[in-house]
């Protein structure tokens, strides 16, 4: 099996041409299907690539933002807040949801944040510098919400990926393997029926030369026949057989057992 | 289609963290830590005396925890487990690298970033040719 002589191993028969066609058909329909996903696919990815570099951008002043608001904290509300946080961690109280959304049959994550149930930092900083410790909770609320829809695109952006890879590879395998193998079988195939249609006409030309022959001869015969018909009947009118005084003169030409010399 | 991965529908997953203190302790307070039964909890503080081990380790028990969605990480420890994070290609959960506040961002040592921007450069390339 090597490059251009390849083709599927079928008996040329038209019943088998019928199913390569349609098998050509449908690969060229299979073709230009997978091409037109391709580009579904990389028109989204584009647009993903775009929004991946602007929030990647954004987020690094949103944690700017969240990590001045955080010293900020720390200032009024004293050092040992972050004990205290860390103290307060049981259950999270902002989690991620993720679901799925479809594009071009590639199924993409989609994360987004919420939260449930209320956290046991409401307290924190109650004794000074509560307003700012709220300021700084709400700031990194805000960079999770970023961060969040960052990671969609992250998991998006990778997924599509692999998607759009195993899609092209698809599309050439169709474009340069099945496709050619399936043309090439198609011109087999009409190259051994023309063939095959050839041998049956010089068949059929050299028993009508026969044919021709035969009658050729029959006519020739039947012609000499009736001209040997037509002399006897002249030679009865006349009153002398043709054939006796034929027979006569032939017979003279034989021995007679009568005649001794 | 069996290559890829299956994307599980779950009501909700967490968010982990490997940071330096001061992230971490901010994260904390918006809500996202989480402590279960073992006391295991679902973030690591970064300081001076923790070792690459360490971090290896919670990198690796993250990445495969299934209530996990999102791993958070300080770029300077991202870059100090790089060989993981690159050689890390699941889709779930996302590796997200973020700034810290000792450490400026440097947008081209993240993996995901560097690989858009090969892609931008050299689709910006092509359709220059076009």
């Amino acid at each position: 099996m090597s490059g251009q002589s390849q083709r599927l191993n079928v008996v040329p028969t038209v019943t088998m041409l019928g199913v390569v066609k349609a098998r050509l058909v449908g690969a060229t329909r299979g073709h230009a299907l997978l091409k037109k996903k391709s580009d579904a696919l990389t028109v989204q990815f584009r647009q993903i690539l775009k929004e991946i570099v602007s929030t990647k951008e954004s987020m690094g002043e949103i944690m700017k933002a969240s990590s001045f608001a955080l010293t900020e904290a720390k200032y009024v509300a004293g050092e040992n807040i972050k004990h205290i946080v860390l103290e307060n961690v049981h259950n999270a109280s902002l989690k991620v949801r993720s679901r799925q959304e479809n594009i071009a049959g590639v199924k993409l994550p989609k994360f987004e944040y919420f939260t449930e149930g209320e956290t046991k930092n409401a307290l924190t900083g109650l004794a000074r510098g509560g307003q700012q410790v709220q300021q700084c909770r709400a700031a990194y609320v805000k960079a999770i919400e970023v961060l969040v829809e960052l990671a969609s695109l992250q998991t998006s952006f990778l997924t599509l990926d692999e998607a759009i890879k195993t899609t092209n590879r698809r599309v050439n395998a169709l474009e340069n393997v099945v496709k050619p193998r399936l043309e090439n079988t198609v011109s087999y195939i009409k190259a051994e029926l023309d063939e095959l249609e050839r041998e049956d006409f010089f068949r059929l030309k050299k028993i009508q030369g026969y044919k021709k022959r035969e009658i050729e001869r029959q006519t020739a015969a039947a012609k000499e026949f009736a001209e040997d018909k037509f002399l006897e009947n002249v030679s009865l009118q006349k009153g002398i057989s043709l054939n006796s005084a034929h027979n006569l003169l032939s017979a003279g030409m034989e021995k007679d057992e009568d005649i001794i010399f | 289609m069996a290559g890829r991965a299956q994307i599980p529908q779950k009501k909700s997953a967490l968010v982990a963290m490997i940071a330096d203190e001061d992230t971490v302790v901010g994260f904390l307070l918006a809500g996202v830590g989480d402590v279960d039964l073992r006391r295991k909890t679902n973030y690591l503080i970064v300081e001076s005396k923790t070792t690459v081990k360490q971090i290896e380790d919670a990198f690796k028990e993250f990445t495969t925890r299934e209530d996990i969605a999102v791993v958070m990480i300080s770029q300077y420890v991202a870059n100090m487990i790089r060989f993981l994070v690159d050689s890390y290609n699941k889709s779930i959960p996302a590796i997200l690298e973020i700034p810290s506040k000792d450490h400026p961002y440097d947008p081209t040592q993240d993996s995901i970033l560097s690989r858009v921007k090969y892609l931008f450069s050299s689709e910006s390339v092509a359709s220059g040719r076009r």
